[in-house]
């Protein structure tokens, strides 16, 4: 079987992982509540999506 | 060349994934709006238009067809009387998906897939649910004063604290 030949450093192992960063989604304000929410989907702050409620969301007791 | 329209094959076996297709049209079709995950969202929708074909055009061969796959007769008799006739002057796309959230637990997508128009049927809903919902309240609010004033008529010895759960 084939092994390796040599150590493997840190610094390839990092360098490597130099790009493996992961990025934040890009959020969108929602046009009703002025919360961030996902776009294309119904916010999850207030449960509108283009416009007009589309789920329920339970008040804060 | 028709790659990769393969379609949804939802990790299921032909029958299972028959039969849950089945149920979905049918309870689209029965309650106007379901909240699903979006791959069986997007399995569920071209069979439901398929469907609401079938109802537009309304004779008996296709009362037929229809019947054969919806599971209820309460779906069949809506998709002709209700659903087919509201969309006599649409071409197509009678449904819509609004991805709405994940799950908690296996982090899901989810989405709602309805018809269109269901605004109106699912608002009606609801109020006549709260409607219930604050009848079946008072209901209860009102056996368990009586139950706390026949214990106090009765001796009152150890006063009931239950209002406090009453409240919601």
């Amino acid at each position: 079987m084939p092994n390796p030949k040599r150590r493997h450093s840190q610094k390839r192992t990092s360098t490597r992982r130099a790009h493996d960063a992961l990025k934040s989604h890009s959020l969108s304000e929602c046009p009703n509540c002025h919360e961030k929410k996902m776009p294309h989907r119904a916010c999850v702050k207030c449960g509108y999506y283009k416009g007009r409620e589309v789920v329920e969301v339970k008040e804060a007791s | 060349m028709r790659h990769k329209v393969a379609g949804y094959k939802l990790g299921r076996n032909t029958a299972h994934r028959r039969s849950l297709l089945r149920n979905l049209v049918t309870s689209v079709i029965v309650e106007e709006r379901i909240e699903t995950t979006i791959p069986k969202a997007k399995a569920a929708k071209p069979i439901v238009e398929k469907m609401i074909t079938l109802g537009k055009r309304g004779d008996l061969a296709a009362r037929r067809l229809a019947g054969a796959y919806l599971m209820t007769d309460e779906a069949l008799v809506k998709l002709f009387d209700t659903v087919g006739p509201r969309f006599g002057d649409r071409n197509g796309g009678y449904t819509r998906i609004i991805r709405t959230g994940w799950n908690k637990g296996d982090g899901a997508d989810k989405a709602f897939l309805e018809l269109l128009g269901s605004e109106k049927v699912l608002d009606e809903k609801r109020e006549k649910r709260a409607e219930n919902r604050a009848k079946k309240n008072a209901e209860a609010r009102k056996a368990m004063e009586d139950a706390e004033a026949q214990a106090q008529h009765d001796g009152g010895i150890e006063p009931v604290k239950e209002e406090s759960e009453d409240k919601k």
